[in-house]
């Protein structure tokens, strides 16, 4: 089924791939002429296929659950932000904070993707085949961020437990972010993500980076400060 | 929230559609800073004669032709809506003097050879209607339009500011450093005509400039010595120039083809100039200037 954002209103579309009749076969959508719109496959939550021909704006298929959503352009500032599910497909460049709070799901991004990338992620798995910007997986909790290009400065700053992998070079640590082993565990678990999406990529050309553990871990050192 | 909007032709295809690609591209930032819009936008130099733009307020320009024609003799006046473009080969100087010290009721936006500047209050899409943006043609514009945070809604308040020959700037932010900026520019002879904070950075933009540093220099020690958040799009004779502060808390968005660069808080802003899709589309790094 095809829409059309130049005939069609934004709320009309996005209500009715949010309420999808399960009964139907319909599975799968196409929308023409996004323009940069806000929001757009906002919400989703049904196993549906849809498919973007164009630039979207801020938040292109945030919160989703299930779908999969394919952008045939670039996306504006917090694409798939707080997905829960499903998987998002960027072909052009993402804006900032691609991907941020995401619980769950695969988000790829063909090109680059901006600043802030996965900031506080909660488990989300972040592929970015081109480089990210600045203060990417800021506070990230849960999850992976697979960078196969370059990190601007203060790459994972105040990060919890998510981890990041990068195969370029990294122009600066942020706060108690440090190089790991790349070990058995984690290469396993690169695979798999690799094999899922169809990457042929060696996990072994990535180095991975993590918390020191140093910031958010209670000291027994400050104890008489409470 | 405020939105920002710039476009450079790299070549000459689109000249004359210049100001209705303006003119949309402020439209679709309605949303963004519905309080008041404005743009400069730049037509071919004029070698000898210099643009005054001016705003006549509550002066009809009848009365304003009377005053002004004790001053100076030949000049050319065309009207839009509030605003007029008055062409003269008399320079800046005696001009902008006079105007201050005799003709009060009115307040010059901006001057220059090639520059040609309005901006008012009220919704964008009125604004850019009743000057009739879309029928100009020119080399490259850029826009603004605001939502008000720290000074009121008055044409004084609107963006661009233009504060030297052919200079303008917008901006999408707010600055926190502007008054101890400002008090500095004053002693070194930079004149102010707001509390605005952009105005501070256009001045200090200026004094650079007319320090002898080229713009690329000025936006980068701005790094140093404007303190805030900030994009801003400066614009000069021969293009402009592109900064956002260190942390990129305001958006920005580039689109360039081999025709035309254009650069937007918001890539709806843009979607409707020819060949878009197609277009490099990037968001530009924080803390580097971009100069076209």
């Amino acid at each position: 089924m095809n829409f059309d954002l130049s005939k069609k209103k934004l709320t009309d579309i996005n209500k009715y791939l949010q309420n999808i009749d399960r009964k139907s076969n319909v599975r799968k959508f196409k929308i023409e002429n996004p323009s940069g719109h806000h929001a757009i496959c906002a919400g989703l939550k049904d196993d549906i296929d849809v498919t973007i021909n164009g630039h979207t704006g801020y938040y292109c298929a945030g919160m989703n659950q299930k779908a999969s959503v394919t952008v045939n352009g670039n996306v504006g500032t917090g694409v798939a932000e707080n997905m829960m599910s499903g998987k998002v497909f960027v072909k052009g460049n993402a804006s900032q904070s691609a991907g941020a709070t995401g619980h769950g799901g695969n988000l790829v991004i063909e090109g680059d993707a901006s600043s802030r990338c996965g900031i506080s992620m909660k488990g989300i798995n972040i592929i970015v085949k081109g480089s990210v910007g600045h203060m990417s997986a800021f506070m990230a909790q849960k999850g992976n961020l697979i960078i196969f290009g370059d990190a601007d400065e203060d790459l994972g700053d105040s990060i919890y437990e998510a981890k990041i992998f990068v195969k370029g070079k990294v122009k600066s640590l942020g706060a108690d972010c440090v190089e790991k082993k790349m070990d058995e565990k984690s290469i396993n678990e690169l695979k798999k993500i690799f094999k899922e999406l169809n990457i042929s990529e060696n996990p072994k050309n990535f180095k991975r980076y993590g918390s020191a553990r140093k910031l958010y871990n209670f000291k027994i050192d400050n104890a008489g400060a409470y | 929230m405020c939105g920002i909007v710039g476009i450079y032709l790299k070549t000459k295809k689109y000249e004359k559609s210049l100001g209705k690609f303006l003119s949309g591209m402020l439209d679709n930032m309605a949303t963004r800073g519905p309080d008041s819009a404005g743009f400069a936008i730049y037509t071919k130099e004029n070698k000898n004669n210099f643009k005054y733009s001016i705003c006549l307020n509550n002066l009809s320009v009848q009365d304003f032709k009377k005053k002004i024609s004790k001053y100076f003799k030949k000049i050319k006046i065309i009207k839009y809506s509030d605003h007029i473009i008055m062409e003269t080969k008399d320079k800046p100087k005696e001009v902008i003097k006079v105007i201050d010290e005799k003709i009060k009721e009115v307040s010059i936006v901006g001057y220059g050879k090639s520059i040609n500047i309005f901006k008012q209050t009220g919704n964008p899409k009125d604004v850019v209607k009743k000057f009739k943006l879309s029928s100009f043609s020119g080399t490259h514009g850029i826009g603004h339009t605001r939502m008000a945070t720290e000074s009121a809604i008055t044409t004084e308040g609107s963006h661009p500011y233009s504060t030297a020959e052919d200079e303008c700037l917008v901006h999408n932010g707010s600055l926190s450093n502007h008054n101890n900026v400002r008090r500095d520019l004053i002693k070194k002879g930079q004149e102010f005509k707001s509390e605005n904070d952009t105005e501070v950075a256009a001045g200090y933009i200026s004094n650079k400039i007319s320090e002898g540093n080229n713009l690329k220099n000025t936006l980068t020690s701005s790094l140093k010595n404007l303190d805030g958040f900030y994009t801003f799009i400066a614009g000069t004779k021969d293009g402009f120039a592109l900064l956002r502060d260190e942390i990129a808390c305001k958006p920005a968005v580039v689109a360039e083809t081999k025709d035309y660069v254009a650069v937007a808080s918001e890539f709806q802003a843009m979607a409707h100039l020819p060949n878009v899709n197609s277009a490099k589309i990037f968001e530009p790094k924080p803390g580097v200037v971009y100069n076209w």
